[in-house]
């Protein structure tokens, strides 16, 4: 493994978790390289029409507004199929519990990713449970592995995505980070920002057959800005967002300006980022009659101005939005 | 979707014309983190005229923090160390608090103050006291609050830094070339406009007090602009809807109530006369350096970061031979990469 020696960390820290650059790093350089693998997708198609994914959901704390770590742990592995174009339709579940752990909140937690499952029309078909230690795990960790199948000639790739593609994603931004900051450090905001955690795969099946749709993702960590460059990464095409188009709710763009955050940078868990070609019209009334899709936008378009990932701020002038290296941290004043 | 008519583009774009017939080379320093930061997100520095450069000063209190404080940080092996964000990347001789903290050491990122009080009550905790006059006041009343309710376990490492003296510093240093400065918004609220009338009285150099929308930046450039046109020297404030002559009273009181001002080590600059806060005698038992026995002796091993230039506004990020290439926010050399509002971190993130 002679790649190693090109990293430069000793250790893991929590930057390696971002989902920003270190991640790709440490997928790239440690597993991708043992494992043979050619592409660093979170999901893989097998048997031509098989979409198999992953997920392991870690949150602090396991309920907050607008959702649960069981919720979560069914929508994040529903999305992450469901983005590839493929319905989801089986789910399994490994649950790490922290001895001490209280059996009412387990049983709230695994009746709301039934609740979820439901909603979404999947099935939660097998799973693994393990008790450890206290203190060696804070609480519950949930670890969902999805399967879905691929409708025929279905196949969304960022090698589809072509100049003047327009970009659309379909909610508010940044909405689960507030609301998991707010909760976590206790910062009392009323009414408490809501999670957007939600199942998008009827929202998605919608658009698919709307519109002539190219590659699409869930803005998980690392947000809007990570996934575009990744894009970028792949098929080397500009990418020009509009800022004076990015739906952002007013408490979110108070609180990102008070703690120096960016909401394209945010953690999403109910927001996708879609490449179609044009006809924003249409494709934008069907996300708009959705109840995921309710403030749906045109945030941005595919251009050769620029190479890279540009935002135009409101006042017209452009300035890159590249991918961070580890989650950006709440300044000091 | 614009929220607030400070960031109305007609009216910017109004103003920059103004601006655009202004045709003498102009060198204006801002000294605030949150300004640098702002400049990088709307991108002012493409929309205004080359003639007119802005450069970034000592304004983000991370990035003139010095080694030896981290160092004396993560030499408190036993106990909770609760700091601002920030902080955690911040180099120290050896190593960061973030990957001291995955080798096991505790360290908690927090808000404020008051909730590194609150797990003070029941561990031992030290909260790193670093910022400027904006978050010193919350300190202070933290360890006003440690007195009256008698928490015992709870203590500050005290690095906070106070802006008029760096002003000062700066005019001094013979090799710092500034016409004028664009003045700290959240500062002067603490401190007051009338904090600076010492720059046209001592040092002949202007100054405008600015907010951190778009608009008001370009307001304070104009208006400085208008200054220097004037040929009087004077201080003005851009952002009286926040800051009075005076300033803010309660702060400035709990201030002085609990830290006295001492000498002060910046990091790439050196010890600046009176320019840092300590805590007074009546308050030593939550004092970190006393409780632990802390030496912060301000040593600075050599390093091939360039930040003092920049700090003095000397170079810009890129004509640092590291930026970009063996210093980037995941590996930062110098202490200006670390912090979102470090000139190096914000160059990187929008200028390049
Ligand atoms: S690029 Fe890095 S090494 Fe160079 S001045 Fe900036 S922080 Fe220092």
């Amino acid at each position: 493994m002679p790649l190693i020696i090109n990293m430069k960390d000793k250790i893991i820290t929590l930057a390696h978790g971002s989902g920003a650059r270190l991640t790709q790093k440490l997928i790239s350089i440690v597993f991708a390289a043992s494992f043979n693998m050619t592409e660093l997708s979170d999901y893989a198609t097998i048997e031509h029409n098989m979409v198999v994914t992953t997920d392991a959901h870690v949150i602090k704390p396991l309920f907050f507004p607008g959702g649960d770590i069981g919720r979560l742990a069914v929508t994040g592995t529903v999305n992450d199929i469901a983005v590839s174009g493929a319905v989801p339709a089986y789910l399994l579940a490994t649950f790490i519990i922290e001895e001490g752990f209280a059996v009412s909140d387990l049983q709230k937690i695994v009746a709301s990713m039934q609740e979820t499952a439901l909603e979404a029309g999947v099935r939660i078909i097998a799973g693994d449970t393990k008790v450890v230690e206290k203190h060696n795990a804070e609480g519950l960790y949930i670890t969902t592995t999805g399967i879905g199948f691929l409708p025929p000639n279905c196949h969304l790739s960022t090698s589809k995505i072509a100049l003047n593609d327009n970009i659309f994603i379909n909610n508010f931004i940044g909405e689960h980070t507030i609301a998991i900051i707010n909760s976590r450090n206790q910062l009392n905001l009323n009414p408490p920002p809501c999670s957007d955690c939600a199942p998008l795969n009827h929202l998605i099946q919608k658009m698919l057959t709307c519109s002539d749709i190219h590659f699409m993702r869930d803005a998980t960590r690392g947000g809007i800005a990570t996934i575009l460059n990744e894009v970028f990464d792949d098929c080397a095409l500009g990418i020009i967002i509009e800022e004076s188009a990015l739906p952002i709710s007013s408490p979110t763009q108070a609180i990102s300006d008070l703690l120096g955050l960016e909401p394209l940078y945010m953690a999403n868990e109910g927001v996708i980022v879609t490449f179609a070609a044009s006809q924003p019209r249409q494709l934008l009334s069907t996300m708009q009659n959705h109840k995921y899709g309710k403030n749906a936008a045109r945030i941005g378009y595919v251009t050769n101005e620029v190479k890279g990932v540009y935002l135009r701020t409101s006042l017209g002038s452009l300035r890159p939005l590249p991918m961070l290296n580890a989650d950006p941290l709440p300044r000091i004043c | 979707m614009l929220n607030n008519s400070f960031q109305d583009p007609g009216l910017s774009h109004k103003i920059l014309n103004q601006i655009s017939e202004y045709k003498k080379e102009l060198r204006i320093m801002e000294v605030c983190g949150s300004h640098t930061m702002a400049i990088g997100k709307w991108a002012l520095r493409k929309l205004l005229p080359p003639n007119i450069q802005l450069i970034s000063g000592p304004g983000c209190p991370v990035c003139v923090t010095p080694v030896s404080y981290i160092d004396a940080l993560i030499s408190l092996k036993s106990l909770t160390i609760t700091v601002f964000g920030d902080l955690l990347r911040l180099p120290g001789s050896l190593t960061t608090l973030e990957t001291a903290r995955a080798q096991g050491l505790d360290v908690r990122l927090v808000f404020s103050p008051l909730d590194a009080l609150k797990i003070a009550q029941k561990q031992e905790t030290v909260f790193a006291g670093i910022g400027f006059e904006t978050t010193t006041p919350g300190i202070a009343h933290t360890i006003r609050l440690a007195q009256e309710n008698n928490i015992t376990n709870f203590s500050v490492l005290p690095a906070f830094k106070l802006i008029p003296p760096a002003l000062k510093y700066l005019l001094l240093a013979d090799d710092v070339e500034i016409d004028a400065f664009l003045l700290p918004g959240h500062v002067s609220a603490i401190i007051g406009s009338n904090a600076y009338s010492f720059l046209p009285a001592q040092f002949d150099t202007s100054g405008v007090i600015s907010g951190f929308e778009p608009l008001d930046i370009l307001l304070a450039i104009k208006m400085i602009i208008d200054i220097l046109e004037s040929g009087k020297n004077a201080i003005e404030n851009e952002y009286q809807r926040v800051v009075s002559p005076s300033g803010n009273l309660q702060a400035q009181n709990i201030m002085n109530q609990v830290l006295y001002p001492r000498d002060a080590c910046w990091r790439g600059l050196g010890i600046i006369p009176a320019s840092g806060l300590a805590i007074k005698p009546e308050f030593s038992r939550f004092d970190a350096t006393q409780k632990y026995d802390l030496d912060i002796s301000y040593y600075e091993p050599p390093s091939p970061c360039r930040c003092a230039d920049i700090l003095k506004g000397k170079i810009l990020p890129p004509q640092c031979p590291l930026f970009a290439d063996s210093c980037s926010p995941a590996h930062p050399i110098g202490p200006c990469m670390v912090s979102s509002e470090g000139s190096c971190a914000a160059y990187y993130k929008y200028e390049r």
